[in-house]
C-alpha cells in the first residue's frame, strides 16, 4: 500500500461568495459604492448580472461575485458590503439522502463534474475533495467532509448529495488565468511548435521534481517498441518521473528487451527479427512469474536493466492495470478494473503534472479521474487519441501529435539543459 | 394650498405627550443620563411646540403616553406614512422596541392600513425615511438597513434613495436632513458620506446648507407646515435663508429634547403627508 501523501496546496485563488444587491441601486450610487467598498477592502469583484429598471421607480439589480485572497478577507468584504445592502445569494445548504444500498447512488444524486466543487452545509461552503468527474458526493457525518465518491463505492447510509442546491463549480478559467500552455488555443493540433511545448512540459518536469507536485508517465509498449526505454530510464534516474502507471504490454516489452535484447521479437538495436523471438515476451513473463513479482525479479538479479528494472531501483510507484488481451499476464498486473481505478486514485492525489504517451485506454481511463486542475500533456503518433482525451473536458490537456521517440529525446534534452 | 375641492384640509401631526419623557438611557451621543432633562421645562418646550404648529395650521393628533417608553415623545419614529398606509418601524435598539405596538394600535384604529416594516431590518421610521418629490430618501447604517428601504420601496412602488449616515451625531436622516417642497431641502452635508453627497446634489435642485454649529442645534430637525419652518432656537443663519428662500421660518426653544437627540421634527408626525412628498397634491383622488 502506499503511502497517501497530502496533495499539493491547488493554487491560490482565495474565496468567493455571490452576493445581490437590489433596489435604486444606481442613481443612489449604492451599486458603485459597494464595488468601490469590495475593491477598497482589496476584494475583486466581477458583475455577473444587472438588470436596470426601465421607469423611476422601478428597481434595479445586480448580481457581484466577490473573490477575496482568503475566508477572513471575504467576511471583512461581506460584512462591509452588508451594510449597503449587498447580502449573499445561496439557495441553502445542499441536500442530503441517505444511500438506500450498497454499490448505487440514491436517485437524483448530484453528479459530479472534474473541476473544483464546493458544497454548503450549514450555511459555510465546504471544499470537496477527491475531485473527481462522474461521481457523486459524500459527505461524512462525523467531520462534516464532503468528498467525491464512485459508484461503486457507496455503503448503504451514506448521506449523499442530491439535487443542485448548494453546490457550486468553479470553471477552470476563473482558477486560473493562463496556464502554463495557455498559448495553445487549439487544444489538438499537428501543426504546433513542438520545440515550445516540449521545452514547457520539461519545465514542468523540473519543477515537480523539488516541488511537493508528483509527476506521472501513463505509456504505452510503443516506448519500448521504438526504442526510447533507455531516454524513460533517464528520466526515472534523474528523479523526473514519480510514478507510472501502465498494462502489462508495456511492461512485459520492457523485460522482454532486458531479458533478451528484443522487443516483440525484434532486436532494438539491430532492427532484425531474431529467430523464435515472437516467443521471447511469454518467456519474459514467465521468468517474472516464476520469480513472484517485478520487484523479487530485481531483488535476485534476474532483471538487471530497463523501465521496470529502474522503478523498482529508483522507488518509482508503478500501477499495471490488465486487459482481456493479456499474456500472462505479469504477476504485478491487477485483473481487477474497479480495483485498478480505486489503486490509480489513490495514487493520483498527490499528481499535479501527467504526461501521457503512447496509450489510448490507459490515457483515458486516467484522464476521467484527474481534476480539471492537473496538467495533462498527451502524446501520440495518433490524433485520435489526443482529441478523444480532449474531448472529454480535460480543459488543461495539451496534445501533441508526434512519434514518441523523437519527442522523448527533445524531452531529456530539454531537461538536461534545464539541469546546467 | 389648493387642496381637493377647494377645502383645504388641515395637516394633520401626531404628537404624545412628554408625560414620562426624560434621559434613562443612552442610545446616541447626546443623550447623557447625567444631564437629565429638566421635566417641567421639557413638558413646557412640548406644549409651545404645539402652539407653534397649530398656529401654523396643523391639527394635532394625540397619542397617549406610557411609563417606561421616555422616547415615545419622538413620534417621527412612529412609522413611514404613504397614503392611507403605514409602515410600522422595527426599532433597532431594544429600549425603544416597546413603543412599536403602541404606535401600530394607535395608527390602526386611526385609519390606517398597517405594515411591518421588512422582517429582520430596522427601520426607524419617518426619522429615516423622508419623501422629497417622488422620491424617498432613506437614512441607513446608523437606525435603519439599506435593504430594509429597498423592500419598502418596492413594496410601495416607489423610488428610494438610501443615504449612508457616517456620524454618530446624526444617526437619523432628519437630524441632518429636511425636504422644504418638491425641489427643495436643509441639509447638513457632513453628516453624509460621497456617494450620499453626490445623490443629493444630483437630486434636489435648491439645497439649504446649515452650518455646524447650527446643525447642533438640531436646525435640520424642522417641522414644517406650508410655508412655515419650525425650528429649536438658536439656528438665527438658517431662519435668514429660509426668509430669502420665502419661507416663514418660527424658532421655539427645544434644547430639553436635544438632550435625548431630538427637536421639531423628531416630536412630530405628519399623518396627511408631508409638505415635500409629492404623493400628498394627489392625495384624496383614490385613496
Amino acid at each position: 500500500m502506499e503511502e497517501d501523501r497530502k496533495p499539493p496546496p491547488a493554487q491560490p485563488m482565495g474565496a468567493i461568495e455571490d452576493v445581490e444587491v437590489r433596489g435604486h441601486i444606481i442613481d443612489s450610487l449604492i451599486l458603485p459604492k459597494v464595488l468601490d467598498g469590495i475593491t477598497a477592502a482589496g476584494g475583486t469583484f466581477r458583475i455577473t448580472d444587472v438588470a436596470i429598471g426601465h421607469d423611476r421607480a422601478d428597481p434595479s439589480y445586480a448580481r457581484i461575485e466577490v473573490q477575496a485572497r482568503d475566508a477572513a478577507a471575504l467576511a471583512a468584504i461581506m460584512a462591509a458590503i452588508a451594510d449597503h445592502g449587498a447580502v449573499p445569494v445561496h439557495g441553502g445548504d445542499a441536500s442530503l439522502a441517505e444511500a438506500d444500498m450498497d454499490g448505487a447512488f440514491p436517485e437524483g444524486f448530484y453528479s459530479t463534474t472534474n473541476q473544483r466543487t464546493e458544497v454548503r452545509r450549514g450555511g459555510q461552503w465546504l471544499a470537496v475533495d477527491d475531485q473527481e468527474m462522474d461521481c457523486g458526493i459524500v459527505v461524512d457525518a462525523a467531520t462534516g467532509a464532503a468528498r467525491c465518491l464512485p459508484m461503486t463505492d457507496v455503503k448503504r447510509g451514506m448521506p449523499i448529495v442530491t439535487g443542485h442546491v448548494g453546490v457550486r463549480v468553479f470553471p477552470l478559467e476563473r482558477q486560473e488565468q493562463g496556464h502554463a500552455f495557455a498559448f495553445m488555443n487549439s487544444a489538438v493540433s499537428t501543426e504546433k511548435p513542438k520545440g515550445v511545448v516540449i521545452r514547457e512540459i520539461a519545465r514542468q518536469l523540473h519543477a515537480n521534481r523539488r516541488g511537493p507536485g508528483r509527476s506521472l508517465l501513463v505509456g504505452g509498449p510503443a516506448i519500448v517498441h521504438t526504442g526510447s526505454g533507455p531516454l524513460m530510464c533517464q528520466l526515472i534516474r534523474e528523479g523526473y518521473l514519480h510514478k507510472l502507471f501502465a498494462g502489462n504490454a508495456l511492461a512485459t516489452h520492457d523485460i522482454e528487451q532486458a531479458l533478451f535484447g528484443t522487443s516483440l521479437g525484434v532486436n532494438l538495436r539491430e532492427g532484425t527479427i531474431v529467430d523464435a523471438g515472437h516467443e521471447h515476451h511469454l518467456r519474459a513473463i514467465n521468468r517474472i512469474r516464476r520469480a513472484g513479482s517485478i520487484r523479487a525479479a530485481v531483488e535476485s538479479g534476474v532483471l538487471a536493466s530497463g523501465i521496470m528494472h529502474d522503478c523498482v531501483k529508483y522507488g518509482v510507484e508503478f500501477h499495471l492495470s490488465g486487459s482481456i488481451r493479456d499474456d500472462g499476464p505479469l504477476p504485478d498486473v491487477v485483473t481487477d478494473a474497479i480495483e485498478c481505478q480505486r489503486i490509480m486514485r489513490r495514487q493520483i492525489r498527490d499528481v499535479t503534472f501527467c504526461l501521457m504517451v503512447a496509450t489510448t485506454l490507459h490515457s483515458v481511463a486516467v484522464g476521467n479521474l484527474l481534476p480539471a486542475n492537473v496538467k495533462v500533456v498527451c502524446v501520440d503518433i495518433n490524433p485520435s487519441t489526443v482529441i478523444k482525451l480532449n474531448d472529454r473536458g480535460s480543459f488543461q490537456t495539451v496534445g501533441l501529435v508526434t512519434d514518441v521517440e523523437p519527442f522523448l529525446r527533445a524531452l531529456v534534452a530539454e531537461v538536461t539543459k534545464l539541469e546546467s | 394650498m389648493a387642496r381637493l375641492g377647494g377645502m383645504a384640509a388641515a395637516p394633520r401631526i401626531l404628537m404624545c405627550p412628554p408625560d414620562y419623557y426624560g434621559v434613562y438611557y443612552v442610545i446616541n451621543p447626546w443623550m447623557d443620563v447625567a444631564r437629565q432633562a429638566d421635566h417641567a421645562a421639557a413638558v413646557d418646550q412640548w406644549r409651545r411646540l404645539c402652539e407653534a404648529l397649530t398656529a401654523a395650521g396643523a391639527e394635532i393628533s394625540l397619542v397617549g403616553p406610557v411609563e417606561g417608553l421616555p422616547d415615545m415623545v419622538f413620534t417621527a419614529n412612529a412609522g413611514l406614512i404613504y397614503r392611507k398606509r403605514a409602515i410600522v418601524s422595527r426599532f433597532r435598539h431594544s429600549q425603544r422596541q416597546g413603543e412599536e405596538e403602541h404606535f401600530r394600535r394607535w395608527l390602526s384604529e386611526h385609519g390606517f392600513e398597517t405594515i411591518d416594516a421588512p422582517a429582520g431590518h430596522a427601520f426607524e421610521g419617518a426619522g429615516d425615511a423622508l419623501f422629497c418629490g417622488d422620491t424617498l430618501y432613506a437614512g441607513y447604517r446608523q437606525r435603519s438597513d439599506a435593504i430594509g428601504h429597498q423592500q419598502i420601496g418596492a413594496r410601495l412602488g416607489v423610488r428610494v434613495l438610501p443615504l449612508e449616515l457616517v456620524s454618530a451625531h446624526y444617526y437619523h436622516l432628519d437630524t441632518c436632513f429636511c425636504p422644504l417642497s418638491a425641489d427643495a431641502a436643509i441639509w447638513f452635508s457632513p453628516a453624509f458620506d460621497e456617494y450620499g453627497q453626490r445623490v443629493i446634489r444630483a437630486n434636489i435642485p435648491r439645497l439649504i446648507d446649515v452650518e455646524e454649529a447650527e446643525a447642533q442645534c438640531f436646525a435640520c430637525n424642522a417641522a414644517v407646515v406650508g410655508r412655515t419652518v419650525i425650528t429649536n432656537t438658536g439656528c438665527p443663519r438658517l431662519h435668514e435663508q429660509l426668509r430669502e428662500a420665502g419661507y416663514a421660518p418660527v424658532e421655539t426653544p427645544l434644547n430639553e429634547f436635544v438632550k435625548a437627540g431630538g427637536s421639531a421634527k423628531c416630536l412630530t408626525l405628519r399623518l396627511d403627508g408631508e409638505e415635500a412628498a409629492a404623493w400628498r397634491e394627489q392625495a384624496g383622488v383614490g385613496d
